[in-house]
């Protein structure tokens, strides 16, 4: 597919460095599935989608791409194409979702089916900062249970949200994951110790996003098409998984 | 009819067996020594790497790959980790298909006639089972200039350049984007290739997006792959089966086991598959060699060698028949 053109209803501030950006459409998709967004000139990422009604993307402030797509204003265009990649599933009963910082954005998308599915679901976010834990107020209206944990311990438990949870986490029948590898690398193995089902939305430089290209190999997986999201019996084993990525030349480097 | 059982679908290019004759397209998936072995299990007789340079490559910045309906756009510009990097990939990537019994052949390019060289020896220390010299990607022109497969006598110069600097056969990727595909595999033929790969995507072409006046890619243009090119792909492929009697890896297009079945009866060794693994995922090896096997137990065909070249002109089959074993 080519890229669609979408106008800019509106950007919101979500912290310093994170902004959401909602456009005017509205997409059919999957919860964990990204879209490839593209900036005439500047350039495409992946980005994962908050809310696919209307299409609302979350985004951090890491490079010089999305410094540009935070300076959209209302009225501009933003090209996507996707969505692509294989998603979170739902599955019913209490579900838990772990989030590391802006990773909470998928994980947003899914807490709204939970919802209405009416699956009783607990939020735990961890970040540097209080300031970082963001789209909280939104889980709370789906219902959600919040714990928050912050490495500067000004809000919340004061340490990784994974030391948080980790005496909760057998009362949940499902885990789902997203944030920096080392917080998924933690997850799943808190998921392997206790024997609780997980999945993780895992990130990768990307090129095609469609699976053809190689660019996000990890082990004899492709981020883009097998992946984003894996289910961490998938991961046992795994050579890459929380040690390796690829660089932009497609070199394995340590994470 | 014959047992499909019987079938035997294994291939030979310069001496390496293939168990059947697709081969995973360089360019595509071709990074990672475990997904090339994916690839393999998914039912490749062979893999081609990504095409590597001397030193890394970034390539162009997204936009890059685009499926444009019809097939898809590329301008991803030889993005490579390396011929280091490359190296030990392929090192563990042999550990992972000799089990299989599927070869890898090492994609390389380079920016001079000179650099080929170098690359090529570099290369050669993976002992791969044979070497592919890409001289025919379009999307790096601008960098590089006209690319080396536009004539006969600067592909030749390159054939000779990397002939000279391994023993391991030498495969040389061809260009249609040219006024005689033929001529040019003449060329490099008499230059010593052993075999010849064809064809590298078509055009350039571009993609503009119409609300915003933009190039849809970065590098404004890229080449064509995918069914759209099948056509152009499949006359390539005779034209130069007529005209040389060195294996010939034919590719362009391939989507399922009827459009492989048309390129090996004009007269491929092999075929080559890259951008079908967008809608069909690896299993596309796995479903065309399992439809070649069928079809030819329906003809009642046990070898590829009553199936190959019947496009041809008797002359010219009958010459690559005698070729192939000699």
């Amino acid at each position: 597919m080519i890229p669609c053109m979408s106008h800019v209803v509106s950007v919101t501030e979500e912290s310093r460095s994170v902004r959401t950006l909602v456009l005017d459409t509205a997409i059919e998709a999957e919860p964990g599935q990204f879209l490839m967004v593209w900036l005439p000139g500047v350039g495409e990422r992946p980005i994962s989608i908050m809310d696919p009604d209307p299409l609302s993307l979350t985004v951090a402030r890491v490079g010089p791409f999305s410094a540009a797509l935070h300076e959209r204003k209302p009225g501009d265009l933003v090209g996507w194409r996707g969505p692509f990649g294989h998603p979170f599933s739902l599955k019913p009963g209490r579900l838990l979702f772990i989030a590391g910082g802006y990773g909470s954005a998928p994980l947003h998308f899914l807490a709204k089916r939970a919802a209405q599915a009416a699956c009783p679901s607990c939020l735990a976010i961890g970040a540097r900062t209080a300031e970082d834990l963001i789209l909280v107020p939104r889980f709370e209206s789906l219902h959600c249970s919040i714990v928050l944990a912050t490495d500067r311990g000004d809000a919340g438990y004061h340490g990784y949200v994974t030391q948080a949870i980790e005496e909760h986490i057998t009362e949940f029948d499902m885990v789902y994951a997203c944030g920096p590898e080392a917080m998924l690398y933690a997850v799943a193995q808190l998921c392997w110790r206790h024997g609780v089902p997980g999945e993780v939305s895992l990130e990768r430089y990307m090129k095609c996003g469609f699976g053809i290209c190689g660019q996000c190999a990890m082990d004899d997986k492709l981020v883009c098409k097998d992946g984003p999201v894996f289910d961490v019996e998938q991961l046992r084993g795994s050579h890459d998984f929380g040690h390796f990525t690829r660089n932009a030349t497609g070199r394995r480097v340590p994470l | 009819m014959l047992d499909p059982a019987q079938v035997d679908l294994s291939t030979s290019i310069c001496g390496v067996r293939l168990p059947n004759p697709t081969i995973l397209a360089s360019g595509i998936l071709g990074l990672s020594a475990e997904v090339l072995g994916r690839v393999a299990r998914a039912g490749a007789g062979a893999v081609v790497t990504k095409s590597c340079s001397l030193k890394p490559r970034v390539g162009h910045p997204n936009p890059v790959v685009v499926d444009y309906g019809a097939g898809l756009i590329n301008a991803v510009g030889l993005s490579n980790p390396g011929v280091e990097a490359m190296v030990e990939e392929i090192r563990r990537a042999r550990q992972l298909l000799r089990p299989l019994g599927v070869p890898i052949i090492a994609s390389i390019f380079a920016n001079s006639v000179y650099d080929f060289g170098i690359t090529a020896r570099y290369i050669s220390e993976a002992e791969p089972d044979l070497i592919e010299a890409n001289i025919s990607c379009p999307n790096v022109e601008e960098e590089f200039g006209q690319i080396f497969s536009s004539t006969p006598y600067v592909a030749a110069q390159v054939t000779r350049r990397v002939k000279s600097a391994t023993k391991i056969p030498v495969i040389v990727k061809l260009s249609p984007n040219v006024t005689s595909i033929a001529e040019v595999a003449k060329a490099v033929v008499a230059a010593g290739a052993d075999a010849i790969s064809a064809i590298n995507t078509v055009g350039p072409g571009m993609l503009v997006d119409i609300e915003t006046g933009s190039m849809v890619l970065s590098n404004r243009v890229g080449g064509l792959s995918g069914p759209a090119v099948r056509p152009l792909a499949i006359r390539c492929v005779y034209d130069i089966c007529r005209a040389v009697s060195v294996p010939v890896i034919g590719l362009g297009g391939i989507s399922d086991s009827r459009d492989a079945i048309e390129m090996l009866t004009v007269g491929a060794d092999a075929v080559a598959i890259g951008s079908a693994i967008h809608c069909r995922g690896v299993e596309v090896f796995g479903e065309i060699v399992a439809g070649l096997r069928q079809f030819m137990a329906e003809h009642g065909w046990s070898s590829l060698d009553q199936l190959r070249g019947r496009a041809l002109p008797p002359a010219a089959a009958a010459a690559r028949r005698s070729a192939a074993h000699s």
